[in-house]
């Protein structure tokens, strides 16, 4: 107990904000802004997968299959030394460590938003889409204007959980030497060399402090969309089949 | 850039190595399923405890493995709990390749709160005068939960079960970060040494998607097998 207080007295700014005023930002800071970018950036390209994932031509449907099915079954990790690799080959510049994981990150994360976006517009009950075709409006405008809307309403829980996801693949920057909270625990650690269970024991509940919250979050949100579904149609059970949490899936 | 020559994996020692990162991916996965799936029904079982305690131990339980980096836990296994044990103890771990057995300790406790999630999941989903009408058959508690909750539970939690399985094997690709001679760690040898990116990852993706579409096809002619008559 004395130790963890040592180290957090001595090395608690490094965590948080790596050697910033006097070097680059690190920690935590840049654990939460490549979760955030990676989200965000990742965000659009899912909904489009999504689209395309359940679009009635075959041509846009089977290769959206097949990324999304590639990006599930191979670990992270692997794709993040693809993209190590042949990122600055495409480019033909030196890329940063951040950025090669942003890229990693916004592709990986498009891919397992896409399942989820799916999952909010296929349970929505059919009827919104007959509904909106029926009333003039084309698929497209369908999509944009109906069913989108509530679909990504309902899945807002879900998506909250992916991030948590996100926040926890992060710590793999660590393999290609990220500057972010897991590297900076282990610069510590490398300092320190006698006191590797009080790092690792704070470096552990750090994310835990930050992915919990998140998860509590969600579920709050899920038990109140799940309410306000429930109040608005009171005919239909709010049973959308993926509206649950699934508690962060990944790493 | 070159064609591409995949005859560089039969070269020197190279199979030897990807041969031994593939037995060590399947020995580390099936290892850590084992102990994800027992402590995970054990987990479960506890959580449909009457005691709080007993419940609030398994809630804690999950909420730490769920939202706590796996690579975090390795590193708090691997480089962490050793300090904690008696010197020999050390030593011995050390002598008999403590990065498999830490990465599959940590690998399977963190599964383990995954697999005891699906499964009470699953336990909510069987109706509760399945277990009232065990007990009025004369069947005690555990008897009820092994023969008659669990089989029902287990299916319903079935499909979770298999994309949790795809997420262990996934997994143990983390193992690579203390020194586990895994399919990545055995990669990025052989890509350091011969220079052939695309070749050497191109392979161990397309194993590790096999592996995965195997685990799935597997898991869904399961689901097809085990279906009940009456569901």
């Amino acid at each position: 107990m004395q130790d963890i207080l040592a180290i957090l007295r001595d090395y608690g700014m490094l965590l948080l904000v790596g050697q910033y005023p006097h070097g680059p930002v690190g920690g935590l800071v840049i654990t939460l802004a490549l979760s955030i970018l990676g989200v965000a950036l990742a965000f659009p390209l899912g909904v489009l997968m999504a689209l395309a994932r359940i679009s009635p031509y075959a041509v846009v449907r089977l290769p959206a299959i097949a990324v999304i099915a590639v990006v599930r079954g191979v670990p992270l990790i692997m794709f993040i030394f693809w993209v190590y690799f042949f990122l600055p080959v495409l480019t033909g510049r030196p890329i940063s460590g951040f950025t090669t994981l942003l890229v990693t990150l916004v592709i990986y994360e498009a891919a397992y938003l896409a399942e989820i976006v799916r999952a909010g517009i296929e349970g929505l009950p059919k009827g919104q889409m007959e509904g909106a075709r029926a009333v003039g409006l084309t698929y497209m405008q369908a999509m944009r204007l109906v069913i989108l809307p509530q679909a990504l309403y309902n899945m807002v829980p879900a998506m909250l959980g992916q991030f948590v996801s996100t926040v926890k693949e992060t710590s793999l920057g660590y393999v290609i030497s990220v500057n972010e909270l897991t590297f900076a625990a282990n610069q510590i650690n490398s300092i320190l060399l006698t006191k590797p269970f009080g790092v690792y024991l704070i470096l552990a509940l750090t994310y835990f402090a930050v992915c919990f919250t998140l998860t509590q979050l969600a579920r709050m949100l899920e038990r109140r969309i799940a309410r306000r579904r429930a109040g608005a149609r009171p005919s239909t059970p709010a049973a959308s089949p993926a509206a649950t949490v699934p508690a962060s899936q990944n790493a | 850039m070159n064609p591409l020559d995949f005859s560089v994996l039969w070269r020197g020692d190279y199979p030897a190595l990807i041969a031994r990162g593939m037995v060590t991916l399947l020995e580390l996965t099936a290892a850590s399923w084992v102990l994800a799936m027992a402590l995970g029904t054990l987990l479960a079982f506890i959580r449909m405890s009457r005691s709080r305690i007993a419940r609030a131990f398994v809630a804690t339980y999950v909420e730490y493995h769920q939202n706590v980096p796996m690579l975090v836990q390795i590193f708090l296994w691997y480089f962490g709990i050793p300090t904690l044990l008696p010197q020999d103890w050390q030593m011995w771990v050390n002598r008999n390749g403590g990065e498999f057995i830490f990465a599959f300790i940590a690998i399977g406790l963190a599964m383990a709160a995954y697999v005891s999630e699906a499964l009470r999941g699953g336990i909510r989903a069987v109706p509760a005068t399945q277990l009232e009408a065990a007990r009025a058959l004369g069947l005690n508690f555990l008897q009820s939960f092994r023969l008659v909750v669990l089989p029902q539970a287990a299916r319903i939690a079935l499909p979770a079960l298999v994309s949790h399985t795809v997420l262990l094997l996934k997994n143990t690709s983390l193992a690579m970060a203390i020194g586990v001679v895994e399919l990545t760690y055995a990669t990025r040898e052989i890509e350091s040494q011969s220079f052939r990116t695309i070749e050497v990852y191109l392979f161990s993706t397309v194993v590790y998607l096999a592996l995965t579409l195997l685990i799935m096809w597997g898991g869904s002619r399961a689901e097809a097998r085990l279906r009940l008559p009456t569901r």
